[in-house]
């Protein structure tokens, strides 16, 4: 059978590709894509290493089959630097230590950003609650926290700086 | 030594050198690369837990368009059972049986063939099409099965107390006379205990990409503890000499012990050998988990006696812990790490290595020692509830310091145990008001620690900024503690310092990450290497001003006169000297190899606060401290880094981590979803209490930091749940449907 063409916005580029109608969106951008930062834990959508924005909703890219993306916006964790400059998430992350082995770390950035975007002003509970869905073995989380926290600090002030 | 007092970069919380990578999903883990003409590879496995292979037929899986080659045991190298050929801690004996089952399948998931194709499709129905007559063998899966006079038995070459036995081993430990010593006791205390197997849950999947030239020429990408270890294991079981194999590291998404030793490399090697095309393969999380790790399950019994004042006099402890279907659980580490803590003078510990018809452990951070430690930990919190005795006042009477003879043999140096046990007792945590259900526990714990051998090579390149490569993979953040050091011994930005990890044609031999030895035994050999190169400067810097070297000091990034006397001349700095050395006797840079000694045993003491949901039987972790002696934080954020990470995995252990087997002696749980590790909402924030007592026996009092933040854990947990319930828990995990049972026998 032949291959599917899938036309779509991964981070704001037009991106066309090829893919099986059962290729999931994580296999597309791992592949025909190239866009590896997004990670393969489980394809169970349990890790939560795969997330992505799909129209600015978080999902997991396992759990999505690549044809859906067609006509939609994809954003993923290469898309979160702008013009060379880290996200005030990738800079706390770094910041704190909020990551040991790093393969979490692009699926946490991606579910931060998320939830920075719908809640400027997270509680700590809700950080906790919104990152229930990525898991990390290596930091116990507490780091990961303090970043988002601190990160969303970081966002808002810059917010009233702009205004 | 050379602790330096007001250090610029060492204790500071640099930005790490690989930072940037990581957080913009440019670092290249096992799974990211390809390379033209990329097959794939994939592993048939065992549907049964115990069979004798009749007959493998792969000839349909041949006949397949799109299969490029198939490989059975017969391509692997095989180590006759009668005779051990040992790699560091692994018997290869073993190892080529774990990678591909030989006469017999041992577990769900053990590899009987390997295909590779033209795709992951392909390979997978190919592996289907592979035809395995097998003759299935009784089976059994925990150690009271194992044991049984009529348990089926694994391997008939096994022999214990002169039978063919599913024991595999016994170490003991003894000091002094323990029957002696119980004798001399007023208070005996003792418990039986159970543990589960757990998985160290690494959330990358094992993964590698391997080419093999006609000449044999093979180039290994892959994802590993140790690129010297994938070379070495893959040469033996492959017979590709190791001066033709080039183990190059992956970035590596967590390995906790796991990654120590091989599954996939010397299949894809095989199987590129074979078809001549690269071959990639990658594990899927449920072949993870039926197939790899994970460490043992146990059953143990512990008894402690002392006297009336808390002095303990005798102690005794039998561990049986499940190896899984080939030799090799970590007894080592239960019968050696238990009882160090503490100063006792009458000690036998004896650990039994267990078969059975699940997947071969790997080592899980600190192996051994926290599943000994749960049940020595929880024996001290009811010995000191039996003398009236706060726990921490009992550990500290007993406490090991500087001049102890440990059970498990050395004498311990200048250590930092009894501040743990002292910071912990001063941690406004200890005394904190506790609500109703709610309880808190405390423990300690040991591990030996490991130095071994390590290679570094630093240079310094032409702009005058330094180049540090070193040969263990980072698993956590060492290479940021590495630029510190070198950073402060050059007195140069930490920025300026580039720290890379070589692979195994271009940095000298270097043993694998684990045994907490990474940044003991990196920092040694960058230290050394860096030391040579500031007397190479010095020596340049005094040419140039014509004096003697003794007399030139290098200091804050630059060559100085030491003194007045010296004469008057402007400093020199790196970026100048290394401008001119193309004319004073070329580049600058040094490196060095060494087999490093000196990892002291480290030492943590834990405090935890939990609530007991009594409705739906969920313990929760209200608060957790995780107190140690640390040596010397030359990285801080990476040091509590390794403490909250072993928490949690501790925390996991306690409460919810299980392997569950089926009628079918199949795992039923080969998932995230129902394998439940602790995730972000589970937890409290992990304080974290860094105690500095540097090591005596390294150049910036460097101790292995990494494994003993997991081995207090589930004893901490399991004596706070008895001090919310008043009533105790001897098996783990605490999990929800066990508390109620518990909670309903009680009522």
């Amino acid at each position: 059978m032949a291959k599917l063409h899938v036309s779509t916005t991964i981070n704001g580029e037009p991106v066309e590709f090829l893919c099986e109608p059962n290729d999931t969106m994580l296999d597309a951008l791992r592949g025909p894509v190239g866009l590896t930062g997004s990670k393969e834990g489980c394809s169970s959508g349990d890790c939560g290493a795969c997330s992505i924005t799909l129209d600015d909703r978080l999902v997991c890219s396992c759990l999505m089959l690549a044809v859906e993306a067609e006509g939609r916006q994809v954003g993923t964790i290469e898309g979160m630097a702008k013009g060379g400059k880290l996200h005030p998430l990738q800079q706390t992350f770094l910041e704190l230590a909020a990551l040991q082995c790093g393969i979490c770390t692009s699926g946490m950035l991606v579910a931060s950003e998320a939830l920075l975007k719908k809640n400027p002003e997270p509680s700590e509970e809700e950080v906790r609650f919104w990152l229930a869905g990525n898991l990390c073995r290596c930091t116990g989380y507490d780091k990961i926290v303090r970043a988002v926290l601190e990160a969303a600090a970081e966002i808002r002030e810059q917010g009233i700086r702009e205004s | 030594m050379n602790i330096v007092t007001n250090n610029k970069w060492i204790g500071q919380r640099t930005i790490r050198p690989d930072g940037a990578d990581k957080v913009t999903g440019r670092a290249a883990f096992a799974a990211d690369t390809a390379m033209p003409g990329m097959i794939w590879g994939k592993v048939k496995r065992s549907p049964h837990p115990h069979a004798r292979i009749k007959s493998i037929d792969t000839s349909k899986a041949e006949a397949l368009p799109g299969v490029m080659a198939v490989v059975t045991a017969r391509d692997i190298v095989n180590f006759p059972v009668d005779k051990s050929v040992m790699l560091g801690i692994q018997d290869m004996r073993w190892m080529c049986r774990n990678v591909m089952a030989r006469e017999k399948v041992l577990f769900p998931g053990h590899p009987v063939a390997a295909v590779a194709a033209t795709s992951e499709a392909i390979a997978a129905r190919a592996c289907e099409l592979i035809e395995v007559d097998y003759e299935v063998l009784p089976w059994s899966i925990e150690i009271d099965d194992a044991l049984k006079p009529d348990a089926p038995i694994l391997h008939e070459f096994i022999t214990f107390e002169g039978k063919p036995s599913n024991i595999a081993g016994r170490i003991e430990v003894k000091k002094g006379d323990v029957a002696q010593g119980f004798k001399d006791a007023e208070v005996i205390v003792e418990r039986s205990f159970t543990t589960r197997p757990v998985h160290q849950g690494y959330i990358e999947p094992h993964a590698c990409l391997i080419s093999v030239a006609p000449d044999n020429k093979t180039t290994i990408w892959s994802s590993s503890q140790g690129q010297f270890m994938v070379r070495a294991m893959t040469a033996h079981l492959t017979g590709i000499p190791q001066s033709d194999i080039r183990a190059i590291p992956a970035e590596i998404g967590g390995g906790f012990g796991g990654k120590t030793i091989v599954y996939l490399e010397p299949l894809a090697t095989l199987l590129a050998k074979k078809s001549g095309r690269p071959v990639k393969m990658v594990m899927t999380r449920e072949e993870v988990m039926r197939a790899t790790g994970p460490t043992s399950g146990s059953k143990s019994t512990v008894r402690i006696g002392a006297r009336k004042d808390g002095t303990i006099v005798a102690a005794q402890g039998t561990f049986y812990l499940q190896a899984g279907a080939l030799p090799g659980s970590p007894i080592r580490g239960a019968v050696g790490c238990s009882f160090s803590p503490y100063d006792i003078p009458n000690v036998l510990s004896v650990g039994y290595d267990v078969l059975s018809n699940r997947s071969k452990v790997a080592a899980y951070r600190a192996p051994g020692a926290p599943i000994g430690a749960y049940a020595v930990e929880c024996v001290m919190d009811e010995l000191a509830e039996a003398l009236k005795m706060d726990p921490l006042e009992l550990r500290l009477k007993n406490a090991a310091k500087q001049g102890t003879k440990a059970a498990h043999g050395p004498v311990f140096p200048r250590i930092g145990y009894v501040e743990t046990l002292e910071a912990a007792k001063a941690h406004p945590h200890y005394t904190a008001p506790l609500g109703k259900l709610q309880g808190r526990g405390v423990a300690s714990g040991f591990w030996f620690n490991a130095g071994g051998e390590s290679s570094a090579q630093v240079n310094v390149t032409e702009d005058g900024n330094v180049v540090v490569t070193t040969g263990h993979p980072d698993i956590g953040g060492s290479r940021a503690a590495i630029a510190n050091i070198c950073a402060e011994l050059l007195g140069i930005d930490y920025r300026r310092v580039s720290v890379l990890i070589g692979d195994t044609a271009t940095i000298g031999f270097s043993n694998l990450t684990g045994g907490s030895r990474v940044l003991f035994a990196s920092a040694m050999v960058v230290t050394q290497s860096t030391e040579k190169i500031i007397t190479t400067l010095r020596e340049r810097a005094a040419r140039i001003w014509e004096i003697d070297p003794e007399a030139v000091k290098w200091d804050n990034g630059a060559a100085h006169p030491a003194s007045p006397n010296a004469g008057e001349f402007e400093p020199l700095t790196l970026a100048e000297l290394a401008a001119k050395a193309p004319a004073m006797g070329g580049p600058i840079g040094a490196g060095v190899q060494l087999n490093t000694e000196g990892a002291e045993g480290g030492f943590g003491t834990h405090i935890c606060d939990v609530e007991v949901d009594v409705e739906l039987g969920i313990v929760r972790v209200l608060r957790y401290t995780a107190v140690q002696d640390v040596g010397r934080a030359i990285h801080p954020g990476y040091v509590e880094g390794q403490m909250q990470g072993g928490v949690a995995q501790g925390i996991g252990w306690a409460l919810n981590e299980e392997y569950i087997y089926n009628r079918d002696g199949k795992v039923d749980n080969p998932g995230f979803l129902d394998y439940r590790m602790p995730v972000c909402s589970d937890l409290p924030m992990l304080d974290t209490v860094m105690v500095e007592v540097p090591n005596p026996k390294h150049p910036q009092g460097v101790k292995g930091v990494g494994e003993v933040p997991l081995v207090p854990v589930m004893a901490a947990v399991a004596n706070a749940v008895h001090n919310a319930l008043g009533q105790r828990f001897y098996s783990l995990p605490m999990s929800p449907p066990r508390v109620l049972a518990a909670l309903d026998a009680k009522e």
